[in-house]
C-alpha cells in the first residue's frame, strides 16, 4: 500500500485511539494518588512513539516486558497485569 | 473462501459458532489442550476432558462438515503442581494413538517458573519420544519476551527436536523474529484486546513473509471471535493482499504444518 492508501485505511481509526491514550491519561491525572509501575511503563512506552526509529511496536512492547533470563521460583498466581513490576 | 481454525478451544463455544465457522468456509478446526479457567481437583478431571477433546468435540464438529483434531497436554497454568503434572503426562499415551490427535500441545509456560519450566521439559520429552509435533503457548504480556527465550532454550538444547516440527504460537512484534530465526513455525492469535488485532498481524506479515507463519483466533471461554481468521482475511483483501497470498496463510500454512501428523487428513 502506499502511505496514501494506509491513511485513508487507518487514519481515523489511529487518531480515535490516540484521544483514548490522551483521555486515559487525563482521567489517571485527575485521580488522587500516586503513578504505579503500570503507568510509569505506559509513560515510557509513549516515548517510543516519538521520531522517527522504525519498530514502533516492537519498542513499545519491549517496554512492558520482564527483561530478565532466569525463571521465577514459583509462580504466584496465574494471571499477567502488563508491565513488568521489577524484581 | 477456505481456512483452517489451528487453534481453537470449541469445549468453550457454541454449537452456534460451529456453524458460524462452517458458513465461513473453514475446513477444519485443531483444538489444542488448556485451561479451563479454573484448576481441575485432580487427574481424573484431565481424563474426561482428553476424552472430551478425542471423542465428543469431533461428533459436534462433524454435524456442520466440519474436521475436528486435538492436540494433548497439561497447560502451562496448572503445571506448577509438578505431583498432578506428572499424573496426567501419565495418562496422554493412553490417548495419543486417537484418530484425531496431531500432537503435544500447548506446552509452555505461563509465569516462568522452576516448575513450569521443569513440566514443559517432561512434555517436550514425551512429544520426543512418542514423534509427536509440539504447539507451544508463549506467556501473556510482560512475561512472553522472557517466556519465550525459555521456551526456545528448551527445544534447541534437545537435539531430538526438530524445529520445522514445532510451532509457537501468540508471536507478537518482539517475539515472532526470534522464532523464525530458529526454524520453527510462528502462529499469530487474533483478539481484540490482547496479543494481536488483525492489522497488526498483517503488518507482521508484511514484514516478515508468508513463510513458516499462520493466523488462529484461540476463541475459548474469554474475549475472542471464531470468526477472527476469515475476519483478517478480508482485511488482508482491503489492504490488496492477493487471494493467493491469503489462502496460502489461512490455509496451505496451517496444512503444510499440520500434514507432518499422520493423523491430519481433509475431507477433500
Amino acid at each position: 500500500m502506499t502511505r496514501q492508501q494506509v491513511l485513508d485505511l487507518y487514519f481515523l481509526d489511529a487518531r480515535h485511539k490516540l484521544i483514548e491514550l490522551a483521555a486515559f491519561l487525563d482521567r489517571a491525572e485527575r485521580a488522587v494518588g500516586e503513578d504505579d509501575f503500570r503507568l510509569k511503563a505506559f509513560r515510557a512506552a509513549l516515548a517510543k512513539l516519538d521520531g522517527k526509529k522504525k519498530n514502533k511496536a516492537k519498542e513499545v512492547l519491549l517496554v512492558f516486558s520482564d527483561p530478565t533470563t532466569k525463571p521465577v521460583a514459583k509462580a504466584e498466581g496465574k494471571g499477567a497485569v502488563g508491565a513488568f513490576k521489577g524484581e | 473462501m477456505r481456512y483452517i481454525e489451528p487453534h481453537a478451544h470449541m469445549v468453550s463455544r457454541t454449537t452456534d459458532d460451529y456453524e458460524r465457522m462452517a458458513l465461513a468456509g473453514c475446513e477444519a478446526i485443531c483444538e489444542p489442550a488448556f485451561w479451563a479457567g479454573f484448576d481441575r481437583s485432580s487427574p481424573a478431571g484431565f481424563h474426561d476432558y482428553f476424552c472430551q477433546l478425542t471423542e465428543h468435540e469431533p461428533r459436534r464438529a462433524a454435524k456442520f462438515g466440519l474436521k475436528h483434531f486435538s492436540w494433548l497436554c497439561i497447560n502451562a497454568k496448572e503445571a506448577e503442581d509438578v505431583k498432578l503434572a506428572e499424573e496426567v503426562i501419565a495418562l496422554i499415551p493412553k490417548f495419543i494413538n486417537r484418530p484425531n490427535v496431531l500432537g503435544i500441545g500447548e506446552i509452555g509456560l505461563n509465569k516462568n517458573s522452576r516448575n513450569e519450566l521443569r513440566v514443559l521439559e517432561m512434555q517436550v520429552d514425551l512429544a520426543a519420544k512418542h514423534k509427536q509435533l509440539i504447539l507451544v503457548h508463549t506467556p501473556h504480556l510482560e512475561d512472553k519476551l522472557k517466556g519465550t527465550r525459555l521456551i526456545l532454550d528448551v527445544l534447541k538444547n534437545d537435539q531430538r527436536i526438530r524445529p520445522e516440527r514445532v510451532i509457537i504460537d501468540h508471536v507478537e512484534e518482539h517475539t515472532v523474529e526470534m522464532v523464525l530465526d530458529c526454524g520453527m513455525w510462528a502462529g499469530m492469535t487474533l483478539y481484540p484486546e490482547t496479543k494481536c488485532t488483525p492489522a497488526r498481524a498483517i503488518d507482521i506479515l508484511e514484514t516478515y513473509g508468508h513463510e513458516r507463519i499462520w493466523m488462529n483466533s484461540a476463541c475459548d471461554w474469554g474475549v475472542s471471535d471464531p470468526l477472527a481468521v476469515p475476519r483478517t482475511a478480508l482485511e488482508m483483501k482491503r489492504r490488496g493482499h492477493l487471494t493467493a497470498a491469503i489462502d496460502k496463510v489461512i490455509f496451505q500454512n496451517p496444512k503444510n504444518f499440520l500434514r507432518q501428523a499422520a493423523n491430519f487428513k481433509l475431507a477433500s
